[in-house]
């Protein structure tokens, strides 16, 4: 049990499952299965229940994200400006579907209704940057940066853990 | 600087815990002691930006502002402030509404004018404020325009091409006054509109204003908000709940996150007024879990508000209690409909129920549930303000007020345009709008977001009103104003909106579950080539699913569930209906005019354009093109998969697309 | 009273009244598949639509209330074409294997397939894929045949509050499944199989023992017996059209002697030697301070739902076997002795109106040296296949006694296919036992009825006994619950998992008057109150099987034969943080 997400909610109030799974995520970027376990016994909702909110909302995801998660806007007014073309561009560079991880866990590729930004379409977003106005050519340049950001930290990593 | 709460009445110190009637006319037309009033009045100066000492400068910070890179330029402008070692103060505020001149900066110096300054990067800011701060003159190359008066080429912002046909009433505030400050809204008139009604009016006096007032939701289906009020108020109840929904999911629409991130305490107060006339005493802000901004303002609001005890209990010590909580939706755009609504707030699955009952009557945990969208609520704390009279005034017969809308796509002006009721659509997409950039050819507007209708040219005069829009198969929706030029197509438009409302229906119904599933499907089919497939029964559903779309659309919309599916087959119908010519084009010429249908195209490389640079071999997945290094290249048409990644990133225009 | 016009016939309804049922009470019938009667309206399957004049679109006549003056029309052309395109989408996304389906004739898509006259696939296209889930002992779950009406969910959810399905994911990638797709076997599912009688397709369906009792059959060395429970009497002769209610005992030994069974037992001989062997423990928990109060365990469904959701609690539970369970127990002890039969050999077969006993005979704790008490399980609807399969017919088919000394049985016995019937069937030999007086009314309609929670206080000499009844396992938290805080009252409480009992079990018919099997109730009082012996301890085989081979009641052979133990369920499911 996490106490520090609990001490917030009440035991067995019902209306509270949606924002403790969004705490959860918060913490844990993904709701393991355990988590659900937990909740189910403080709300007192079956787990079955839980599993269905969780698979309901676009927002709540079971498995664990990559370190970089892109997000590509597949609102109106950037699927008019070919938006198609964007993830087309973004799933060839990493070799993966929207909704997949790479398996070095450094990418997720999702896709969004909407972020918002419209009058910059089309749009992605790489964390908490957004690009807009964007081209094809400019993708590789983009998922460049994160890869040298991704490697430096490796090798940070590496010779921390050889110190 | 003392806050309004912290400057002292003759009636006492206001508070939540003694709250004071007279707290808001006070603060802004005070009847006190000569040296109250002038700190007062001097207080109330500073907060308009009328009387200042050193610069101001305003950013836009909402976060289309801060998608174009606002954040950025807030960093280097204060970085050169101090290696310019020169005080400003350096105020965010929400965002204009200009999302072509984004990010926007305005810079006041004491006793001048506010001057906006467009499109403004990182790189312009030395020169910006060197220009500005220290040659004190106007930065001409990314000035758009004054708050001041006009000034031979520099318009008084209300007269700029853009705005000069708006009729800003929700979007007044937005990006002049910061959204973190409850004083700075007070000052500029914020809280009168609840200190009128709390202070002066009885419940049903303010349900009648608000119905005399001709206000409709402005979430979608245009409900007359007067009589969902109505209907809530004369219900008998221990508990009665108020409901923002601020989960603005059609892919197209931004103007709630505006308001939100621009003018949260509008919205706020609009739902006090609300409470007070339906007599909640709990109310629920749902705002996608998205728009992270949106509900840091808000939550900043709501706490300013029980500060100032206009939360709580006791407000205005006229023993009327309300309190607010937000409630992140976590993505579901059916969460949008009502009762899906109110199912996710009770911790369910979004999934809508069937009315009768209505939420009115039982609602939130089966109490008395009145939901109205952002920018209805919005209009209320002016509908108080300025009286029904004053609002009914403005727009047409059956739709009164004004309305907001989301201009994007193929259009040269985007952002929020607030416009009276009853304009025509062509003065929005031409006159506000700019029309078409790059010399393109207009070809629809989609209004009403994915269960609207794409509108041709010949309707462009319809005028922007809950019953016309309907008529010419369109709706008013929450505000998505997506223009498309001759590049788009149609089929892949109906393909693309049917696509998201697979995506989010629930799942409930059957018509909307499996219809909308099929009518996809059908779509899909169209723009399909089956001569590589070798597909024949595919083909053949091709021409059946064709025969019997018309049909199935009108079943799911006579029979599903909730308001997604009996709109969804809109865009569908609309589509056949305007643009019967390019879906006959695609079925039986197997042609796609506006080139997006890819399996209908060819791809050839134009030898005389090729450098032989390669970069198109290399980007094709399918290793369709081959060719020597410098000589010009080939695309193998079996190979090829359409999708046109070569286009996209060839460098000399060598590839054509039939 | 409001009036309105219905099909042009003028109708008067109670206010409140939904279309539906005002339209049923003059004879107007609306086809449903979502609406579920005492229920919340869900509306979510839209068959039920109907044509008001004023309404924008049709309207759901299950969640639509009657309003003055209203002119509804149920057979209008718009109303027919709606209800079968929308069956049309449901049979495009289903797998149309209704010739090798085993509710092949009994199913509602398929009758409302053909009401509407589909005769082409006009809107084929992708259909949704799921593995069939074949993990637990008694059920399976193919939710590619699912139609998402629902009523699984809100059975399990609303009714038996079990909460082992629940719908997933949304559109048309909905579903109805288990926690991240597991097995049942691994889920809070008891297998008490309601789910089974509502679902209108095989999209969940008990997991067949056919094959294995054929085998079984066929095997010339193997001994086969069968045992029939009290509540299979009484709802057998509906699948061949019998009326609700009617009795059909003699017909059902007739059929399973021509099946091949060497003997045919009732399981009602041990309803009876469960009495005696519950209600001794009674009587020695109440005299020894034991554990109070002290659960009935003849129902496998509440036995997996404690084990799993309240192991704290588990002392609470009688530990005598469940009758079937002892049968099979004697059968392979005292009646192989007896006849002389290797129990190796010994085939015994029970038909059961549940499936949880499918799970329950395949319990380590009920098999001794890897020999089970009880070999196989079959539903009355896997009986009913047999029987057809070998062309038994009822129409003429004599009626037969069961064989002894297990098959004499006593009015008590046959009640414990009813809610409240082995609680009476108890306190009429405990009242006996204590008093030695018989009870001065033998039926005790406190405990009958359909009530969640049934109460009784039976002054026994100076002591006045509290026992309770819980009807559906949906009622039981309550008095767990109490239990848990101390403030339970009780000193015996019945439990059984379906609602009204055995009757309504999840291995009985399925057919469209599922809201009436109420009716099947009157054939087990009926057969108590024409019984020759109505209380346990008058069964003479019964008190002879004690002389000849177990002793008293709860002696150390009772235990060793006829007593069982439980296990810790609960941390075996789930993974925890």
């Amino acid at each position: 049990m996490n106490e520090d997400i609990y001490a917030n909610y009440s035991k067995g109030d019902k209306s509270s499952l949606i924002p403790l799974l969004q705490d959860t995520q918060d913490k844990f970027g993904y709701l393991p299965e355990t988590e659900l376990n937990d909740i189910s016994d403080f709300l007192n909702i079956p787990l079955s229940s839980i599993y269905g909110v969780a698979t309901f909302y676009n927002q709540f995801r079971l498995t664990p994200l990559g370190k970089n998660v892109i997000r590509v806007c597949r609102g109106t007014a950037c699927h008019v400006k070919n938006s198609v073309n964007i993830l087309q561009a973004l799933e060839t560079e990493l070799k993966i579907k929207a909704g997949e991880t790479t398996r070095d866990k450094f990418f997720t590729i999702e896709t969004v209704a909407c972020i918002g930004a419209c009058s910059i379409a089309p749009v992605i977003s790489v964390n908490d940057e957004y690009y807009g106005r964007l081209t094809v050519k400019e993708i590789p340049k983009i998922i460049n940066k994160y890869k040298r950001e991704m490697k430096k930290e490796l090798s940070n990593e590496i010779e921390s853990v050889g110190a | 600087m003392k806050s309004f709460l912290e400057i002292k009445f003759k009636n006492g110190f206001h508070s939540p815990e003694n709250p004071v009637e007279e707290f808001v006319a006070h603060c802004t037309n005070p009847s006190l002691s000569p040296e109250q009033h002038s700190e007062i009045e001097s207080y109330i100066s500073q907060l308009k930006y009328v009387s200042h000492d050193v610069p101001l400068i305003f950013i836009g910070m909402d976060t289309s502002g801060l998608a174009s890179g606002g954040g950025k330029v807030k960093i280097a402008i204060e970085d050169e402030l101090s290696n310019l070692n020169i005080v400003a103060k350096v105020i965010p505020t929400g965002g204009i509404g200009y999302g072509s001149i984004e990010p926007v900066v305005d810079i006041k110096l004491p006793g001048q004018d506010r001057i906006i300054y467009g499109d403004i990067s990182p790189k312009d800011v030395p020169a910006l404020l060197k220009t500005t701060l220290i040659d004190n003159k106007i930065y001409e190359k990314k000035v758009y325009a004054t708050y001041g008066k006009t000034d031979g080429k520099l318009l008084n912002l209300s007269e700029t091409p853009f705005f000069k046909h708006q009729d800003r009433v929700v979007l007044k505030n937005l990006g002049k006054i910061s959204p973190d400050s409850i004083d700075e809204y007070i000052a500029t008139g914020g809280f009168k509109g609840m200190d009128k009604a709390i202070r002066l009016m009885s419940s049903s006096e303010v349900v009648k204003e608000v119905l005399d007032s001709g206000l409709r939701g402005r979430g979608g289906g245009g409900f007359p908000t007067g009589k969902k009020w109505e209907l809530a108020l004369k219900q008998k109840s221990d508990k009665k709940y108020i409901i923002c929904n601020a989960d603005e999911g059609d892919p197209g629409a931004f103007m709630d996150r505006s308001v939100l991130e621009g003018d949260p305490f509008q919205l706020v107060e609009g739902m006090i007024i609300g409470a007070y006339a339906i007599g909640a005493s709990y109310g629920y802000i749902y705002c996608r879990a998205e728009y992270p901004l949106a509900i840091q303002k808000i939550n900043n609001a709501i706490y300013e508000c029980r500060k100032y005890g206009f939360l709580g209990n006791n407000i205005l010590n006229s023993g009327f209690n309300f309190d607010l909580k937000i409630k992140k939706g976590a993505g579901a755009f059916v969460c949008g409909e009502e009762t899906a609504l109110i199912a996710s707030i009770e911790g369910e699955r979004g999934m809508p129920r069937p009315r009768p009952p209505y939420p009115s009557v039982a609602g939130l945990w089966g109490k008395p549930t009145v939901i109205n969208n952002v920018e209805t609520f919005a209009n209320v704390a002016t509908i108080l303000n300025n009286g029904s009279k004053w609002f009914s005034s403005i727009g047409t017969e059956t739709s009164k007020g004004t309305k907001v809308f989301a201009l994007s796509g193929k259009i040269t002006n985007t952002g929020l345009v607030e416009v009276p009721m009853g304009v025509t659509l062509r003065k929005i997409v031409f006159d506000i709008g700019g029309g078409i950039p790059n010399g393109k050819k207009f070809k629809a507007l989609q209004i009403g977001g994915p269960s609207g209708g794409c509108l041709p040219e010949n309707i462009m005069d319809t005028h922007v009103d809950y019953e016309s829009l309907k008529e010419v198969g369109a709706m008013m929706g929450s505000g998505g104003f997506v223009v498309m030029d001759e590049d788009t197509c149609m089929v892949d438009v109906a393909k693309y909106f049917l696509t998201f409302i697979q995506n989010e229906s629930c799942g409930k119904c059957v018509p909307c579950r499996e219809g909308t599933k099929r009518m996809l499907e059908i779509v899909e089919r169209i723009s399909r080539n089956y001569t590589k497939t070798g597909d024949n029964i595919d083909a053949l559903h091709r021409f059946k699913g064709i025969i019997h779309l018309k049909r199935l659309a009108e079943v799911i919309k006579d029979t599903s569930l909730c308001g997604l599916g009996q709109s969804a087959p809109n865009p569908i119908l609309s589509g056949l209906h305007y643009f019967k010519d390019e879906y006959d084009e695609h079925i039986f010429d197997r042609k796609c005019d506006a080139k997006v249908c890819k399996e209908l195209l060819t791809y050839s490389i134009i030898e005389d354009k090729c450098s032989g640079c390669g970069l198109c071999a290399r980007v094709c997945s399918s290793e369709a093109i081959a060719g020597n290094k410098k000589q010009p290249h080939l695309i193998i048409e079996s190979k090829c998969i359409k999708c046109g990644m070569c286009v996209e990133t060839c460098r000399f225009d060598a590839i054509a697309v039939n | 009273m409001i009036e309105l016009t219905i099909n042009n016939i003028h109708v008067k309804a109670e206010e409140g009244m939904t279309i539906l049922d005002a339209a049923k009470s003059v004879g107007i019938s609306i086809p449903t598949l979502c609406h579920m009667k005492d229920l919340f309206p869900t509306g979510a399957c839209r068959m039920c639509i109907v044509e008001v004049d004023g309404m924008r679109g049709l309207t759901p006549s299950c969640a639509y209330p009657v309003m003055q003056g209203m002119n509804v029309n149920t057979n209008s052309s718009r109303v027919r074409r709606a209800r079968k395109t929308i069956v049309e989408l449901l049979v495009e996304n289903h797998p149309q294997d209704c010739l090798v389906c085993v509710r092949n004739k009994n199913c509602e898509l398929q009758d409302l397939s053909e009401k509407f006259g589909l005769r082409e696939h006009r809107f084929a296209g992708e259909k949704k894929d799921h593995a069939i889930d074949i993990s637990s002992a008694s059920m399976e779950r193919d939710p590619a045949k699912c139609i998402l009406c629902g009523r699984c969910v809100r059975t399990c959810n609303e009714i038996q509050k079990v909460g082992a399905i629940d719908f997933t994911n949304r559109g048309f990638k909905s579903n109805v499944t288990t926690p991240y797709n597991k097995g049942l076997n691994v889920s809070d599912c008891i297998l008490c199989g309601q789910c089974i009688l509502v679902c209108p397709t095989a999209a969940l369906r008990e997991k067949s023992s056919l094959k294995e009792v054929t085998n079984a059959l066929n095997d010339k060395k193997k001994y086969c017996v069968v045992q029939i429970a009290p509540a299979v009497r009484a709802s057998l002769g509906e699948e061949y059209n019998l009326p609700l209610g009617s009795n059909v005992t003699g017909q059902v030994v007739t059929g399973l002697r021509r099946l091949g069974f060497k003997k045919v037992f009732d399981t009602n001989f041990s309803a009876d030697l469960t009495i005696m062997e519950e209600g001794t423990e009674l009587i020695n928990r109440l005299s020894n301070g034991g554990t109070l109060p002290m659960f009935t365990s003849c129902c496998p469904g509440w036995v997996k739902y404690i084990e799993q959701n309240r192991p704290n609690l588990l002392d609470h539970v009688s530990t005598c076997k469940s009758p079937h369970e002892m049968e099979g127990a004697v059968l392979k002890t005292y009646y192989a002795k007896k006849m002389g039969i290797d129990p190796l050999d010994m085939y015994v077969v029970s038909i059961m109106p549940c499936t949880v006993k499918k799970f329950e005979s395949g319990r380590p704790e009920l098999t001794e040296d890897k020999m089970p008490d009880v070999d196989s399980v079959l539903t009355v609807r896997e009986l009913v296949r047999l029987f057809k399969m070998a062309g038994i017919d009822f129409d003429d088919l004599p009626e037969d006694n069961f064989d002894n000394p297990l098959g004499e049985s006593t009015g008590a016995a046959i009640i414990f296919g009813t809610t409240g019937g082995v609680m009476e069937a108890a306190l009429r030999t405990a009242y006996f036992k204590l008093t030695n007086e018989d009870l001065p009314n033998l039926e005790l309609h406190d405990l009958r009825g359909s009530g969640g929670i049934k109460e009784a206080k039976i002054k026994i000499k100076d002591t006045e006994l509290k026992v309770a009844v819980v009807n559906g396992i949906g009622n039981v938290d309550e008095v767990l619950d109490e239990i848990e805080k101390g403030v339970c009252e009780y000193s015996f409480v019945e439990v059984m998992a379906c609602p009204n009992g055995c009757i309504n079990g999840g291995g009985q018919p399925i057919h469209q008057k599922q809201d009436k099997v109420i009716k099947r109730v009157q054939a087990l009082y009926e057969l108590d109150s024409k019984s020759k012996h109505r209380m346990s301890h008058e069964n003479e085989s019964v008190l002879k099987l004690y002389d000849e081979f177990l002793g008293e009641p709860n002696s150390h052979k009772c235990h060793e034969i006829l007593h069982t133990e439980y296990v810790d369920r609960k941390n075996s499911l789930r993974k925890k943080g």
